[in-house]
C-alpha cells in the first residue's frame, strides 16, 4: 500500500516568534520542526503499511528555504522518502494555495491513501486536508480516531460532537487524523542515522506546473486590514493553599449562587 | 456596499437545530438584508426553527442517505451559485461538518476561507475578526475579490435570538453528481453518554487535566460536577490519553463553553484550551504551579495540589448537604 503523509514543518511552539509590523506576517527565522500534529499521521501510515504487509510511506511538505529538519524527524521514524516543495513565490500562501501545491505534489506519488492532521498547530485552519481531497477528486474522512485499511477501502472511526461515527470509504482517499489515533514512536538511533541518506525530492512550483500568480500573496484573495490588541481579563485573586483554600472556593460559589 | 444576502449553513441533530446555527443567524441578521439557510437534510424538519431565528428561506438537499455532508452540501451550494444564486457571504460553523463543507466549497468556488472567526464587522465590506498569538491580538481580514466570502465562525461567538419570523420557505437544493468524491458513507453512529447537563449548555463546568495524575482521579471531577449540577469537561491531554471521551474536550478542537462558573483543576491553560473557556463569566483555577498560564484568566486562582483541595472541597460541600 502506498501512503502519502502531509507533514507541516513549523516554528517551535515553545518559541512563539513575533509579528513583522512592516508586512503583518509572522517572522520565522528559526529552524522549523515537525508539527507534532503530523507525527500521528506518520505513525499511522507506518502501521498501516506494516499491516498491509508492504508498501511505501512518502512525506509531502511545503516549507520555505528548503527546510528539511522536520522531514528528517519523520524519516527517522521510518518513512521511506519525502517530497519538499519550496519556492519564494509561496510566501504568504493561504490554506487554499497550500492545498493546491500539496495536491500537485501528492499526485506524483499516486497513493492509495493520503493522510494529514485534522489541524496544524500553528495555522489551525483545519481546511487544508479537505481542500486537497476536493482538488484531487478524492473522497475523504476527517477527524479520524481509528483507521483500518483492507480490501481496497478504509474503515474509520470519525469523531463527532456527541461521540463517533463508523465511516467506510473506498481507496484512493484522504483521511485526516486526530491526536488520539495512535501513539507516535520516538525515532531510534538507527532510524536517525538511516534518515540522513533517505531521498528528499525538492521541487519548485514550476516543477509542479503551478503559476506563481495562483499561490502566495497574489493568489490569496484575502488581506489583513488591521491587527489590534484583544481585550484582557482583569487580574483575579490568587491564593496559596495552606489547607484552607477550599473554603474560599465554597464562598466564591456562594457569591455566584452556584450553591 | 450593503450586504445583500448571507447564507448560513444550518446543522441539526434529531430535528433540533444546532446552537451554532442560531448564533450565526443572529449575526447574519445584523449584517445583511436577507438571511437564508442551506441545509444538508430534510428542510421541513428545520424550517420553523430557522424561520423563528430570521431565516426567510432554507435551501435543503433532502436526506443524504448516510453520505458525509462535506462533498454533497458544498457541491450543491457551488451548483446553485453557478446557476445564478449570489450570496455576498457564507457563514459556516467551526464544526466537523462545517470544516468539511468550507474546505470543499472553497475549492469549488476557487475562493479562500477566513477561519477561526469570532466576530464579523461591516466596514464597507465584511471583515472577519480572528484571535491570534495566544488570543492576545485580533487580526482583521477581508476578502479582496467579489466572490462569495466564506467565513468559518467559532461557536459561542454570538448570542442567538428569536425574531418570531414565519417558517423559512423550503426550496430544493440539487446535489450534482459527485463522482468518487462523494463515496464515504456513515454505517453506524455512536453517542457517548455523559451524565448531567450538556457541556456547552451548562451553567457550571468542572474540567480536569493531566494534573489529576491518573484516570481514576477524574472521579473527583465527576463528583464535584454532580454536586454542583455542572457538566464535567477535560483538557485534550487527558482525552488523548483515553481517560475520558472526546465529547468532554474543551478547547480549540473541542467544545467552546461559556458557563457562569468554570472550574479548571490540574489544567495548565495552553492557548488551545483557553480559547474554549476564556469567555466564561467567572473562572476558578486550581494548579500547583503558580506560573501556570491558567492563572492569567482566573478570577479565583488556588495555587495548590488538586489531590488536597478537591477532596476537601467535596467534603465541605457534602457537609452542607
Ligand atoms: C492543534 C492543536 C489543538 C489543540 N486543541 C486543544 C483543545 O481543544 N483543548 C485542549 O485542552 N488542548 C488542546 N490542545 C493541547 C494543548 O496545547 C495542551 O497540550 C493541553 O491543553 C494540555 O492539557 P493539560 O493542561 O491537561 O496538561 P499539561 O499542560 O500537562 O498541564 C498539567 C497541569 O497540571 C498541573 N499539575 C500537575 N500536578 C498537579 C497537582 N497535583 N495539583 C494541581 N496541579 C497539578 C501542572 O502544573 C500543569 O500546569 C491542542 C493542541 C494543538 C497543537
Ligand atoms: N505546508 C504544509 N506542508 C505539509 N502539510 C501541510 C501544510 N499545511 C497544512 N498541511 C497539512 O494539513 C493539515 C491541516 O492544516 P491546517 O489546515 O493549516 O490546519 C496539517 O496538519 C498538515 O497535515
Amino acid at each position: 500500500m502506498k501512503v502519502a503523509v502531509c507533514v507541516k514543518q513549523i516554528p517551535d511552539p515553545a518559541d512563539p516568534g513575533a509579528l513583522d509590523p512592516s508586512t503583518n506576517t509572522l517572522k520565522r527565522d528559526t529552524k522549523l520542526i515537525l508539527d507534532e500534529s503530523d507525527s500521528y499521521g506518520v505513525e499511522m501510515a507506518l502501521q498501516l503499511v506494516d499491516t498491509a504487509g508492504g508498501g511505501e510511506v512518502t512525506l509531502i511538505s511545503m516549507a520555505p528555504n528548503n527546510e528539511v529538519n522536520g522531514l528528517r524527524t519523520a524519516l527517522a521514524m521510518g518513512a521511506d522518502k519525502a517530497i519538499l516543495v519550496s519556492d519564494d513565490a509561496l510566501a504568504g500562501s493561504d490554506a487554499l494555495g497550500t492545498a493546491k501545491v500539496l495536491a500537485a505534489a501528492i499526485a506524483r506519488v499516486e497513493p492509495d491513501l493520503v493522510l494529514a492532521a485534522t489541524e496544524s498547530s500553528d495555522g489551525y485552519t483545519g481546511t487544508v486536508p479537505e481542500q486537497i481531497a476536493e482538488l484531487m477528486g478524492l473522497p475523504s474522512v476527517t477527524f479520524a480516531k481509528a483507521i483500518q485499511a483492507a480490501d481496497g477501502k478504509v474503515n474509520v472511526q470519525r469523531q463527532t460532537e456527541a461521540g463517533y461515527d463508523d465511516v467506510t470509504c473506498p481507496m484512493p482517499c484522504l483521511v485526516s487524523v486526530t491526536a488520539g489515533v495512535v501513539e507516535p514512536r520516538y525515532p531510534s538511533f538507527k532510524g536517525i542515522m538511516a534518515a540522513k541518506s533517505k531521498p528528499v525530492d525538492e521541487l519548485s512550483i514550476a516543477d509542479l506546473g503551478i503559476e506563481a500568480g495562483a499561490v502566495g500573496w497574489a493568489g490569496g484573495g484575502q488581506e489583513i486590514v488591521a491587527v489590534v490588541d484583544a481585550p484582557t481579563r482583569d487580574a483575579g485573586e490568587i491564593i496559596e493553599d495552606e489547607g484552607e483554600a477550599f473554603q474560599r472556593i465554597v464562598s466564591f460559589l456562594e457569591e455566584h449562587k452556584v450553591i | 456596499m450593503s450586504v445583500g444576502t448571507i447564507w448560513v449553513l444550518a446543522e441539526a441533530s434529531n430535528g433540533a437545530v444546532a446552537s451554532i446555527t442560531l448564533e450565526m443567524l443572529a449575526k447574519a441578521r445584523e449584517l445583511a438584508d436577507t438571511v437564508e439557510c442551506v441545509f444538508g437534510g430534510d428542510g421541513d424538519s428545520v424550517a420553523a426553527e430557522l424561520g423563528a431565528h430570521g431565516a426567510t428561506a432554507v435551501h435543503a438537499t433532502g436526506d443524504l442517505a448516510g453520505a458525509l455532508p462535506g462533498p454533497s452540501v458544498a457541491g450543491a451550494m457551488a451548483a446553485a451559485i453557478a446557476g445564478g444564486a449570489s450570496p455576498s457571504a457564507i457563514f459556516i460553523g467551526t464544526t466537523q461538518t462545517g470544516r468539511d463543507v468550507a474546505g470543499r466549497l472553497s475549492v469549488k468556488l476557487d475562493a479562500p476561507v477566513i477561519t477561526n472567526v469570532t466576530d464579523v464587522a461591516d466596514d464597507g465590506g465584511l471583515v472577519g475578526v480572528e484571535p491570534a498569538f495566544g488570543g492576545t491580538q485580533l487580526v482583521h481580514t477581508r476578502f479582496t475579490s467579489d466572490k462569495a466570502g466564506i467565513f468559518l465562525l467559532r461557536p459561542k461567538s454570538f448570542e442567538a435570538s428569536e425574531t418570531g419570523g414565519a417558517a423559512a420557505a423550503v426550496s430544493a437544493l440539487t446535489v450534482p453528481d459527485l463522482g468518487a468524491a462523494g463515496a464515504a458513507v456513515v454505517t453506524n453512529s455512536f453517542v457517548e453518554e455523559s451524565v448531567g447537563p450538556k457541556l456547552d449548555e451548562a451553567g457550571v463546568v468542572v474540567s480536569g487535566g493531566r494534573g489529576l495524575g491518573e484516570q481514576d482521579k477524574f472521579e473527583m471531577i465527576e463528583q464535584l460536577a454532580s454536586k454542583l449540577g455542572a457538566a464535567p469537561g477535560a483538557s485534550r491531554a487527558i482525552v488523548d490519553a483515553g481517560w475520558v471521551p472526546y465529547s468532554y474536550q474543551v478547547g480549540q478542537t473541542g467544545k467552546v463553553v461559556k458557563p457562569d462558573v468554570y472550574i479548571a483543576a490540574g489544567i495548565s491553560g495552553a492557548t488551545q484550551h483557553l480559547v474554549g473557556m476564556k469567555g466564561s463569566k467567572t473562572i476558578i483555577a486550581i494548579n500547583k504551579d503558580s506560573e501556570a498560564p491558567i492563572f492569567g484568566v482566573a478570577d479565583l486562582g488556588i495555587v495548590g495540589d488538586v489531590h488536597k483541595v478537591l477532596p476537601q472541597l467535596l467534603e465541605a460541600l457534602a457537609a452542607r448537604g
